[in-house]
């Protein structure tokens, strides 16, 4: 229904783009609405956008091809790719888990998942960095088969880990507890083995949410900061993640440069939404088929 | 309930596998932030929790929830209200924008203050004049909290009030009722639920927050630290235990605010939006 298809209701007071109602309030709600998002959303997004121009484009391309700059950032998306790429096989088990099994303490356990979302990053990093770390219960035992975990890429990784979980695992959940058991029941009757039915009627019907899942994990992955800088070691080149670079530039009061690192992280997980959004499509285009 | 895919085995095998992933990656850690804190005893734990610098720090913390978060709330339930009461043309990038501080980097929420009221910012060398201090200081610390949360209680309200519709609203109107008094009456108390659980949610990320407010904080210690950042000073130099005693208090806010979240969960899911249905 569009707005031009409802006739105004007193005729007096046309607004071409909102449609009549009875309620009260709109321009309250509105007005309030879009004055506190212009505020702390548009205008701060506007400096953001407009203040790395500054250095002009030549200055824009020089700091998005230095080195340091090109090292965290493909340190930052190639880990949160790697960690939500993890993280969608783990998440499908843990949910899988928690809607087809009966166990005791199993909603007790499926309130833990969401830990992650109510762990203050810098506490999550911490705690993090202690067990990993060299001297650490789980460092020491990667220590031994000569795997260096804390201060490294790895790190980095494992702190990304921790942060995605829940967002694959909550998005799974509803549509398999929704999933229609009579259709499994079929194909079972029909001869279908285990591996078939999971592969031919459950992964198919599951895809898209594990996808969004991983684009959820993705995107909160490519801007942590609190988590990671601990257990990161933050080696220039090495183990440097984009967001930490933009706190250092910010530091050296290079505002603009901060800006273009901030701009080109947002435009690169844009694209990659985008690039998401489109296999979605071909999925969802593929099953109507 | 029972397993529909009967898989001698693989049942015992899938929990097992389950309970390692959450044990290790989720437990584990929350685990070791006690054990770190009371590392070397309760005396131990307690002393550095004392500290002016703590007790400013926790001050600073709950300050800084008790503005954005009312803010916030009020956002919410107005831009509810607009989003899911009435139908105007543009709804949809509304909503992209209400989302958009959810996709942003905590540290790009604290960079955007910074390019407008830091020393080079565009209103910079006015708020100098003016004597007036953002960056470094408690506002800057409450501006870039609020931009972190701004769509906790927008996101569980909306989806809501569009399930429920505006029938209860329009009956109460059309039988004499005052807006403000449909409001109160009829709107308030079927979302009240979801209300409380946005608020939650909004609360334990403004107390928690670390990138965004640590780009604007400048941690000046006793002054602009707030308790997570009050953590990374200590851990920065070296003092464990007080990193760590800090963070027992961080952590079992998160454990408060994930017991009430649940049961939340369990007794009102009915009055919860679908998504928070269990």
């Amino acid at each position: 229904m569009t707005a031009a298809a409802v006739a105004p209701l007193a005729g007096k007071r046309r607004t071409p783009w909102k449609q009549a109602s009875i309620l009260p309030g709109f321009p309250l709600a509105m007005g309030w609405t879009l004055t506190y998002l212009g505020l702390v959303v548009v205008l701060p997004l506007t400096a953001l956008i407009v203040r790395p121009w500054e250095l002009g484009l030549s200055g824009v391309w020089a700091t998005l091809t230095e080195e340091r700059v090109l090292a965290s950032l493909r340190l930052s998306f190639g880990a949160a790719f790697l960690a939500a790429l993890t993280n969608v096989p783990m998440g499908l088990l843990v949910a899988w888990t928690l809607t087809r099994y009966e166990f005791p303490g199993r909603r007790i356990i499926d309130a833990f998942v969401d830990l992650p979302f109510a762990l203050p990053t810098a506490v999550a990093g911490i705690a993090l960095t202690a067990i990993y770390a060299p001297n650490g219960p789980l460092g020491s035992l990667f220590a031994q088969i000569g795997i260096k975990t804390a201060y490294t890429p790895i790190g980095v990784y494992i702190a990304l880990l921790f942060i995605g979980l829940p967002f694959v695992v909550r998005t799974v959940q509803p549509v398999l507890q929704d999933l229609d058991r009579e259709v499994e029941e079929a194909a079972q009757t029909l001869g279908a083995t285990n591996l078939q039915r999971f592969r031919l009627v459950v992964l198919p019907a599951v895809a898209p949410a594990l996808i969004s899942g991983f684009s959820l994990a993705f995107a909160r992955a490519v801007g942590e900061y609190g988590s990671v800088i601990f257990i990161a070691g933050n080696m220039p080149l090495k183990s440097e993640i984009a967001p930490l670079l933009i706190v250092i530039k910010l530091e050296q009061y290079d505002y603009a440069g901060a800006a273009v690192v901030g701009l080109a992280m947002l435009f690169i997980s844009f694209g990659a939404l985008l690039a998401v959004n489109g296999v979605q499509l071909f999925l969802a285009r593929r099953g109507r088929a | 309930m029972t397993p529909i895919i009967r898989l001698p085995g693989l049942a015992p095998l899938m929990l097992a596998a389950t309970l390692a992933i959450l044990g290790v990656l989720i437990v584990l850690p929350l685990g070791v932030v006690f054990q770190q804190a009371f590392a070397k005893g309760f005396a131990a734990y307690l002393e550095p929790l004392t500290q002016p610098d703590a007790l400013s720090a926790i001050r600073l913390t709950l300050t800084v929830a008790a503005i954005s978060v009312p803010l916030n709330a009020v956002f919410g339930v107005a831009a509810a209200w607009a989003v899911a009461r009435f139908e105007f043309k543009g709804k949809s990038l509304l909503v992209t924008f209400i989302d958009l501080p959810f996709s942003m980097s905590p540290v790009v929420s604290g960079l955007v203050w910074v390019l407008l009221f830091g020393a080079q910012g565009w209103f910079g060398p006015w708020l100098q004049e003016h004597d007036v201090k953002i960056i470094f200081a408690t506002s800057g610390l409450v501006l870039a909290t609020v931009l972190v949360t701004l769509p906790f209680v927008a996101r569980e309200l909306i989806p809501l009030m569009q399930d429920q519709g505006a029938d209860e609203e329009a009956a109460a109107l059309t039988l004499g009722a005052g807006g403000f008094t449909t409001f109160w009456r009829v709107t308030l108390p079927n979302i009240k639920w979801a209300l409380l659980y946005g608020v939650l949610l909004c609360n334990a990320r403004a107390m928690g927050e670390f990138g965004a407010v640590s780009v604007v904080s400048g941690s000046v210690r006793g002054l602009t630290t707030t308790l997570p950042l009050h953590v990374e000073v200590l851990y920065n130099d070296y003092e464990f235990v007080g990193a760590f005693a800090a963070a027992s208090i961080l952590a079992c806010l998160g454990l408060v605010t994930l017991v009430i979240k649940t049961l939340l969960e369990w007794r009102h899911s009915g009055e919860l939006s679908a998504g928070r249905r269990h």
